[in-house]
């Protein structure tokens, strides 16, 4: 789990440009850390990379908070 | 008669991020020894386009160009005759339609989106050639990025696909009207590839495994696989070819 979160935490902070602090599980990637819809479609890319998966539209509308990446994540690894 | 493009100049509009394809013309020409000039749309999009053109070249160009206002292209192509005088070719790699778009039935398409896919996937190309004619004064080569969804019917592709058709005869109207100056306009239609565009089309992770399935080299195509075919398209080996559509897709458009 921490290390998932690490990874994940990692590429919010280099492609959103925030701190690692606003970082949170309960983190919102568009109201707070300020991610457009592009910046979504990026992420889930990055996710993709990183974790060698595939997220399908549907699931990837349901990740939020920053905390619903990470459960998504480990629930299919 | 080489590959190399050494002392040539190239505009290439379209790069958004590191997976672009557009990206991979980019670093085939960058490699062949070309100079380039980067366009993008939008300030969403500049930091991603000055850090990628920096990684190649210290000293890197980067301009501004929204092609839906004709005055804007002009703007920028007056900026880039301004920064290199002339110019050996372009990379049109520009399309957009909304996402709602590109799922479910072609038949829901609005007017508006109709419009907005063709002005920006279609007729940006003819705005461009028309302003990049007078900066290619020794001749050249213009290649834009299509897809089969243009050719035939492809599940969620829709209005984009109704839009590269117009592209794609754009090409051929186009090659006609430049051969007289020395410039050749062609296109390449790459297989589906993981960039953000990509991504907004209907389950396009389902498109990438029908063409791991079924395509006959067995695997998805590449941005480097097109970013070469680019290359072979600006350079003089390719001289004798215009108007041309050639599919750079592991040759799943034979099926």
């Amino acid at each position: 789990m921490a290390d998932v979160l690490e990874r994940v935490t990692k590429i919010i902070v280099d492609r959103l440009g925030v701190d690692e602090s606003q970082v949170t599980l309960e983190a919102s990637f568009k109201d707070d850390l300020g991610a457009d819809s592009l910046d979504v479609v990026e992420l889930v890319m990055e996710l993709e990379d990183e974790f060698n998966m595939e997220i399908s539209d549907d699931d990837a509308e349901k990740i939020s908070t920053v905390g619903d990446a990470v459960n998504y994540i480990n629930s299919q690894v | 008669m080489t590959l190399s493009l050494d002392g040539k100049k190239f505009v290439v509009m379209g790069v958004a991020n590191k997976r672009s394809i557009a990206w991979g013309i980019a670093k085939s020409l960058h490699d062949a020894g070309a100079e380039l000039i980067f366009t993008y749309a939008g300030e969403r999009l500049e930091k991603n386009v000055r850090d990628l053109a920096e990684s190649l070249n210290e000293e890197y160009r980067v301009l501004p160009c929204d092609v839906t206002a004709d005055e804007e292209v002009a703007k920028c192509f007056a900026a880039i005759r301004q920064e290199v005088g002339t110019i050996h070719g372009v990379a049109h790699c520009i399309a957009f339609a909304n996402k709602e778009e590109l799922q479910g039935d072609y038949l829901n398409v609005t007017r508006d989106g109709f419009l907005m896919a063709h002005n920006i996937s279609s007729y940006s190309l003819t705005a461009v050639a028309k302003e990049a004619k007078e900066l290619m004064t020794e001749g050249g080569s213009i290649v834009t990025l299509t897809y089969l969804g243009g050719e035939r019917v492809i599940q969620n592709y829709n209005i984009m696909g109704v839009a590269k058709a117009s592209l794609d005869a754009s090409v051929k109207y186009l090659a006609k009207d430049l051969g007289k100056n020395g410039i050749r306009v062609n296109s390449i239609s790459a297989g589906p590839i993981r960039t953000l565009s990509a991504k907004g089309v209907g389950d396009f992770n389902a498109i990438l495994r029908e063409i791991e399935e079924r395509s006959p080299l067995q695997r998805t195509t590449t941005p480097e696989e097109v970013g070469d075919t680019a290359l072979f398209l600006f350079s003089e080996l390719s001289r004798g070819i215009t108007g041309e559509n050639i599919h750079v897709d592991s040759g799943y458009h034979i099926l």
